[in-house]
């Protein structure tokens, strides 16, 4: 089987944000893939074991996205690619990271393609439905169960707590939801591994994209902090006068009951 | 330029959503005194037209199929695109919703168009509206704008307030759409949520950390949520520690949420947590540890054992409502 999976590096949750010139500050800070992505490669690796096949990692940025990769290799992912956009590219949206991969996909005849579900930093959810749709090929969203035979498909996926139980078939793009497994950490000799396996870097040259053809269909004005709370109060007393002044406060002065 | 916006209205459970009067809402504001027209898909659905009427939309369009009972990206695709193509408009608003999560990015790819997701707040009107979303699980925010093509957004429930409903006409039509080929076929839904109270629509959230200790532990905050027609939901550790299903989890990984009120019951307030739930309006941390983290972004605050607090906070409210 042939298998795709989309991954991005992003700010490590434990991250505290600092934004500078209106950016935000990237120096120093630790990087990770972003979590979702982790179940979406270990979901790869398992129906790879499972139905046989490769495990290719591809993920759009510059060139410190490598370690991001390397990390997918040792997991166990056969190959991976990275399309290098730093030169070319100053701004790019859903809409231009969704074309790039598209068009790097479209001769590749991926069987399955998977991706997280949204990614921890921009949030949107967009680039895994958005190249299903590019490729002409079905897409199935927040999945948390995923059993293949041939080429259908059983998954359970989570809407909004619910689960919803379905079929379809191959070829398919999915996104993974927590709670679709539980992502392996690279053994040392994973590691060792993955240093000698194939990390193939490209350009949007290469795939015959002008700067053009994905200029961003949005903007970005201004990135900013949340205004910083005023400090809460600490209730005082004995419990029963606590739990009394709090049902007061949420009543009448905060009124949100 | 005045603009005319499609708003694709949601029900739920027999009722239309909140969060599509709310979508609504910011079509009104986008259209700087255009037309608002809601769209309905489903097997049944006309029913609701006249109160999305009430609700601000100008007029309604329905498609229904019985193909269209149950969400697919196929289904709704189709439907939807058949009404895009009858309307041409120049904005189109979903709720960010699981179905909205879901449909938004096929619509906006086959438009080729640009798609701001998980919008929080909208300044300015007509062509000089900004979008607000959070990014980074809410530790910051962005403001953004469409630069070129149609104005395609997807608002986070319980954010933009809905208009005020009152007696409207407005004209209900309906279309009618084939809808083919459909990949994907739905075999069952098993509802897991509670009460029927969505986590992330919900007005009030109780949520428990490591502190709730085990899966009945949960219990009196389900009490709690019941009793303010709220949700459950957890932190990472309690979800973890198997007390309660990943679905409930909320932070940088699992669900962001704004309710009104947020209480949070034996959860320490890691980083991540906070992401998810900060930006929510009133929050009251109940704890053992004087020096909790969840502490600094509470807006009251109780030094003590959850499982003494929460039943009478219970009581408490059981008293006055």
């Amino acid at each position: 089987m042939n298998i795709y999976v989309l991954v991005k590096r992003t700010f490590d949750t434990e991250e505290k944000l600092v934004i500078s010139n209106g950016k935000i500050q990237e120096d120093g800070a630790e990087f990770i893939i972003n979590p979702y992505d982790e179940y979406a490669i270990e979901e790869a690796i398992t129906v790879r074991d499972a139905h046989g096949g490769e495990v290719t990692v591809i993920t759009i940025g510059g060139e410190e996205a490598e370690k991001q990769l390397r990390t997918a290799l040792a997991m166990g992912a056969d190959k991976a690619v990275l399309i290098n956009t730093e030169d070319d590219l100053d701004e790019m949206d859903q809409y231009t990271t969704a074309y790039i991969l598209a068009e790097y996909l479209r001769d590749k005849n991926p069987d399955l393609i998977l991706a997280g579900n949204v990614a921890i930093d921009g949030g949107s959810g967009q680039v895994g439905p958005r190249v299903a749709d590019l490729l002409g090929i079905n897409y199935v969203t927040t999945i948390t169960n995923l059993q293949i035979e041939g080429t259908n498909v059983k998954i359970v996926r989570d809407i909004e707590g619910d689960a919803e139980e379905l079929e379809t078939s191959l070829p398919l793009l999915v996104t993974a939801q927590q709670g679709l497994n539980e992502p392996r950490y690279p053994s040392l000799p994973g590691i060792m591994k993955a240093k000698k396996k194939p990390l193939e870097e490209i350009e949007i040259d290469d795939l015959d994209i002008d700067e053009e053809d994905v200029e961003p269909k949005t903007e970005t004005l201004e990135i900013y902090m949340p205004p910083k709370k005023a400090a809460g109060r600490i209730l005082e007393g004995d419990l029963a006068t606590q739990v009394s002044e709090l049902v007061g406060l949420l009543r009448n002065e905060a009124k949100v009951i | 330029m005045s603009k005319k916006v499609l708003v694709l209205a949601e029900t739920r459970e027999g009722a239309l959503r909140n969060v599509s009067f709310e979508a609504i809402a910011a079509a009104k504001q986008i259209s700087g005194g255009g037309e608002v027209v809601a769209v309905l898909l489903g097997d049944s659905v006309s029913e609701f037209g006249a109160e999305l009427v009430n609700c601000g939309a100008d007029r309604v369009i329905t498609v229904e199929h019985p193909h269209l009972k149950s969400y697919t990206s196929d289904g709704y695709g189709q439907a939807f695109m058949a009404v895009i193509e009858q309307e041409n408009p120049e904005g189109i608003v979903f709720g960010h919703t699981a179905v909205g999560k879901d449909l938004s990015p096929k619509i906006a790819s086959k438009l080729q168009a640009g798609l701001i997701s998980d919008v929080t707040t909208i300044e300015g009107e007509g062509e000089d509206a900004v979008f607000v979303r959070p990014i980074y699980s809410g530790k910051a925010f962005e403001k953004k704008t469409i630069k070129e093509g149609i104005t395609f957004v997807t608002v986070r429930p319980n954010n933009i307030a809905p208009l005020p409903r009152e007696e409207r006409s407005g004209e209900v039509s309906s279309l009618v759409v084939d809808i083919t080929n459909l990949r994907t076929i739905i075999s069952n839904v098993v509802r897991k949520s509670a009460e029927g109270v969505d986590l992330s629509e919900a007005k009030v959230i109780v949520a428990g950390g490591r502190g709730v200790k085990s899966a009945d532990g949960f219990a009196p905050l389900q009490e709690l949520a019941n009793l303010l027609g709220g949700a459950v939901g957890a932190s990472r550790g309690a979800c973890d520690a198997d007390y309660v299903d990943y679905s409930l989890q909320i932070g940088q990984t699992g669900k962001v949420v704004t309710p009104d009120l947020y209480i949070a019951a034996g959860i320490s307030g890691a980083i991540q947590h906070l992401a998810g739930m900060s930006n929510s309006k009133v929050i009251v941390a109940i704890n053992k540890d004087p020096e909790a983290n969840i502490f600094k972004v509470a807006d009251y605050g109780i030094v003590g054992d959850l499982f003494e607090v929460v039943p009478m906070l219970t009581e408490e409210f059981r008293k006055v409502m």
